[in-house]
């Protein structure tokens, strides 16, 4: 059974629609994650989950049961906040407990509640401070503990990582999934960050301009996107994409390589000329057109740095690279996908 | 004197000079009050004296003369009913619809919140005469009731205002996650937008006290029994009798009166800042 499941969801701010007929089936104990750029409705959609917008029409259904008109807190869902939004007023102890209180559980179940979650978060020293006296680590594991501890149908998780800086944020985008395939529960997670879908979804929903553009796991999404939007969005640096007979053609920076490097499988063959190369250590980057096409258009190539040695590679030089044809990836000038030409 | 000194010094003179100046400005009619309220009447009215400090020995008959020989209690507990009414009305008022005008409204909130604030520009002068008749109809004439009822009209409009800001400034993710937590919209508002805006609260609690105590232009339209005065109109009114002025007990009375504003606003006075500031810049 679907632990959340929404029906053509539409949401509009006067003739806008932010949310455009989104249908979206989780799974119960699945991490969803909602990828999309900013504006794009996806932080508007996670409040009509949990109740904090009233969708325009569409049916929302959480446990199986259509909660419509169910006011946020009867809907059995969880919400962390891209700043936390802890109470700065309560204790770490007090802020836990909050969802708990509210619901009237009895004061010995309470403090077993608050135990277990402070346990599982390890955050059990910390019971007795201020939000304002944690590190921002510390706070987002307050924050998830306090989500947790009434045990949601859903949890929903608003770009939590947002506020972090780089090398923390690889550290709690790690501590957020383990922690979420030990405890089990249903998540639904928003953000602007392909890193962290691609790392951390069993499924990613693609959203642009209020609607799904594909659902799928992280290798569905990267290797077989539905249309030029996923394609162009996932992945760093994007696919390449250049228009060609009526359509697009399509390849990611890492199949573009120098011809000599192929050899096992038929190929499409590119004349391309060198402007600007990046190396990356583990990497090399190259930038540059292709011959017969746009020539304003970048196209880049993503090339393992031990093969290709500076001298081989220089600005204004032309060279010969191809894409295995398995590789190559068909849109129709609509931008949808086409069945392998 | 080595050269760093002195730029330094005359650098800075300048500024502690223009600070002396305004220190002098804001201080002096403080010391006049202090000084005359313990003056003997003799002192005060002898010409050839200096009347920058006292020539003959200070005295206490003109407080004497306040507590025995004049209502003065009975005004200084008028204005204590009347200001602890007029906050906890505007309170009751002012926190519901400041934070309704920064959370529930967008952009017309704005525009209504200015608007409520442009009413607590329109002059006293102007509107106590159609106040009159609100007051006679409540028959509240010559009452110091009709006060508790005139004086939220100003008070409510500037505290709302206040608050907008105050609310405004709270990051709406608190409540929201309270929302969610399993608070109701009331809910939300009393356990985390009261008492995070708590110095907002207390700006208001001062501010609203200050107001109603410092108020004359009212209270001496309505009011003429001697027994239903504010301080201010007792003061003013039972102490300059035809054309004497009974200078020490006037500034007698007067510095009473400062006192707890002084203490409120001294003890207060960061978070008064804050309050009145809080909102205006991130």
């Amino acid at each position: 059974m679907a632990a959340v499941s929404t029906r053509n969801i539409v949401k509009k701010f006067g003739e806008l629609a932010a949310v455009n007929g989104i249908s979206l089936d989780v799974p119960n104990g699945e991490f969803m994650v909602l990828l999309g750029p900013s504006g794009c409705g996806k932080t508007t959609f996670l409040r009509i989950i949990c109740g904090l917008e009233q969708q325009t029409s569409g049916d929302l259904l959480i446990g199986g049961d259509i909660v419509n008109d169910v006011p946020p807190r009867a809907r059995g869902v969880a919400m962390m906040f891209q700043s936390y939004g802890l109470y700065p007023h309560f204790s770490v102890r007090h802020n836990i407990a909050f969802p708990l209180r509210t619901q009237r559980v009895p004061g010995a179940e309470i403090n077993k509640k608050v135990a277990w979650a402070a346990q599982l978060l390890g955050i059990d020293h910390l019971l007795d401070r201020r939000p304002r006296q944690l590190s921002g680590g510390e706070r987002q594991r307050v924050a998830l503990a306090r989500a947790l501890v009434r045990e949601p149908t859903a949890l929903l998780l608003d770009e939590p990582l947002s506020n972090l800086d780089a090398k923390l944020r690889a550290f709690a985008r790690q501590e957020i999934k383990q922690f979420q395939q030990r405890v089990g529960v249903t998540t639904i997670y928003v953000t602007h960050d392909q890193v962290e879908a691609m790392g951390m979804g069993d499924r990613i929903a693609v959203i642009d301009h209020g609607q799904v553009r594909q659902v799928g796991t992280p290798s569905e999404i990267y290797d077989n996107p539905a249309d030029r939007f996923v394609a162009a969005f996932v992945g760093a640096p994007p696919m390449n994409i250049v228009a060609r007979n009526g359509g697009y053609l399509g390849f990611r920076p890492e199949n573009f390589l120098p011809k000599d490097m192929i050899k096992d499988a038929a190929f499409t063959e590119f004349k391309f000329r060198v402007d600007r190369s990046e190396y990356l250590g583990s990497e090399r980057i190259v930038y540059g057109a292709l011959e017969g096409f746009d020539p304003k258009q970048v196209i880049t190539a993503k090339l393992p740095p031990a093969h290709v040695a500076d001298e081989w590679i220089r600005p204004g030089e032309w060279h010969l690279f191809a894409v295995r044809n398995s590789a190559l990836r068909h849109f129709d000038d609509d931008g949808k996908r086409r069945s392998r030409l | 004197m080595p050269r760093a000194v002195l730029t330094k010094m005359l650098r800075e003179t300048p500024f502690y000079g223009a600070v002396a100046f305004f220190l002098v400005l804001a201080a002096f009619p403080f010391y006049w009050m202090v000084i005359t309220s313990f003056k003997t009447n003799p002192d005060l009215y002898n010409v050839t004296h200096v009347p920058f400090w006292f020539n003959d020995p200070p005295t206490l008959e003109h407080f004497r003369y306040l507590f025995d020989k004049t209502l003065f209690t009975t005004w200084l507990l008028n204005s204590l009913i009347i200001g602890l009414c007029v906050t906890g009305i505007t309170l009751v008022t002012a926190v519901p619809a400041g934070y309704s005008l920064a959370r529930m409204t967008g952009r017309q909130g704005e525009a209504l919140g200015i608007g409520i604030f442009l009413t607590y520009l329109v002059p006293p002068t102007l509107l106590f005469l159609p106040l009159s008749r609100v007051v006679a109809g409540l028959g509240l004439k010559n009452s110091m009731w009709s006060l508790v009822v005139i004086y939220p009209t100003f008070t409510i409009p500037f505290c709302t205002w206040l608050l907008m800001g105050f609310f405004k400034a709270l990051p709406v993710e608190i409540e929201e996650a309270a929302i969610v937590d399993g608070c109701s919209l009331f809910g939300a508002f009393v356990k985390m937008a009261i008492p995070l805006s708590l110095p907002g609260i207390l700006t208001v609690v001062i501010f609203t006290f200050t107001l109603t105590l410092q108020e004359f232009v009212y209270a001496l339209t309505f009011i003429s029994a001697s027994d239903q005065k504010p301080i201010t109109l007792g003061v003013a009114t039972d102490l300059i009798r035809g054309d004497i002025f009974y200078w020490g007990e006037i500034m007698a009375g007067a510095l009473i009166a400062s006192i707890p504003v002084a203490i409120a606003y001294n003890l207060f006075l960061d978070r008064f800042i804050s309050g009145i500031t809080g909102g205006a810049v991130k």
